[in-house]
């Protein structure tokens, strides 16, 4: 496996979703790739810090204004 | 009063809400809304990048959702479902916001060239650590507005939200190829970007 190999299969390994064999080569191409072995690395940390930095959290105030407006739309649509 | 009785019982299971909803009853509809309005809000505000849009397409798409309940097949989850209105109703209020630039999930897409890593740094071992939460907030919120929407979109629903790559095709009526392409090149995009924040300072840089 070579630099473009390793990036192109980049997004199946960080999903868990490759096949054994393809995995076992890209984890060889890291033991002695180390620009590669840094990209995926700071890939993985690029997913992990977006996925917990709980960017756009609703506020409860505004939460509750949204429901009861989509509510009331609601029975105004039925009736 | 078979509402209230409905509404006092305990429903966990989603089809359940769903198929009472489509019965007429807007207390079941109202717990869906209470499930999903905190993730719809999230990929409302992420694509248009404007809280007053986010709170419109959180109305709107929960109302037209209310609306086709009856066109909603069961063949996917609620949420895929959902997530399909909430995506179109944010487009549309994004391109309405930007008429000058056609918005577009399949908008086109430059050559790999733009995703290929150029900087290969290490990062400092917690990056987060480096800035105050909300210095790391205004970081993170710059970085991936400059996303393309068609980038941002894939790397919200399938990183951010946690939806499948087959939901997220769904949602975005992309193909699964469509949906690992792009999601690749956000992710590497976004990497490069953060690059120049997280790095590893070399001794004697002084923090900014």
């Amino acid at each position: 496996m070579n630099c473009s190999d390793f990036l192109r299969e980049l997004t199946d390994y960080l999903d868990e979703s490759l096949d054994a064999r393809t995995r076992t080569e890209l984890e060889e191409h890291l033991q002695w790739c180390h620009n590669c072995f840094v990209i995926c690395n700071t890939t993985k940390k690029t997913i992990e810090i977006y996925r917990d930095s709980q960017l756009y959290e609703l506020p409860d105030d505004l939460r509750t204004r949204l429901r009861t407006a989509i509510v009331a739309k609601c029975q105004h649509k039925k009736a | 009063m078979g509402a209230i009785q409905k509404l006092n019982e305990p429903v966990f299971d989603e089809l359940k809400l769903v198929r009472a909803a489509k019965a007429g009853d807007i207390g079941a509809f109202e717990q869906l809304v209470h499930r999903y309005d905190r993730n719809v809000f999230r990929i409302a505000q992420h694509i248009t990048q404007n809280r007053e849009d986010a709170e419109d397409v959180v109305q709107d798409a929960f109302l037209k959702a209310y609306e086709n309940l009856k066109n909603f097949q069961e063949q996917s989850k609620f949420y895929t479902w959902l997530v399909r209105i909430a995506v179109n109703e944010a487009l549309m209020r994004l391109r309405r916001r930007r008429p000058e630039r056609m918005v577009s999930l399949d908008e086109e897409i430059r050559t790999d060239e733009d995703s290929m890593p150029r900087e290969v740094a290490d990062w400092s071992p917690n990056p987060e650590q480096l800035y105050t939460q909300s210095e790391l907030r205004d970081i993170l919120t710059k970085t991936i507005q400059g996303l393309p929407s068609s980038f941002r979109t894939v790397f919200v629903l399938r990183d951010v939200e946690g939806l499948s790559t087959e939901e997220t095709a769904e949602a975005l009526d992309l193909s699964i190829p469509a949906v690992k392409s792009r999601l690749l090149r956000a992710r590497l995009q976004l990497r490069e970007r953060l690059n120049k924040y997280f790095k590893k300072r070399k001794s004697g840089d002084v923090k900014q």
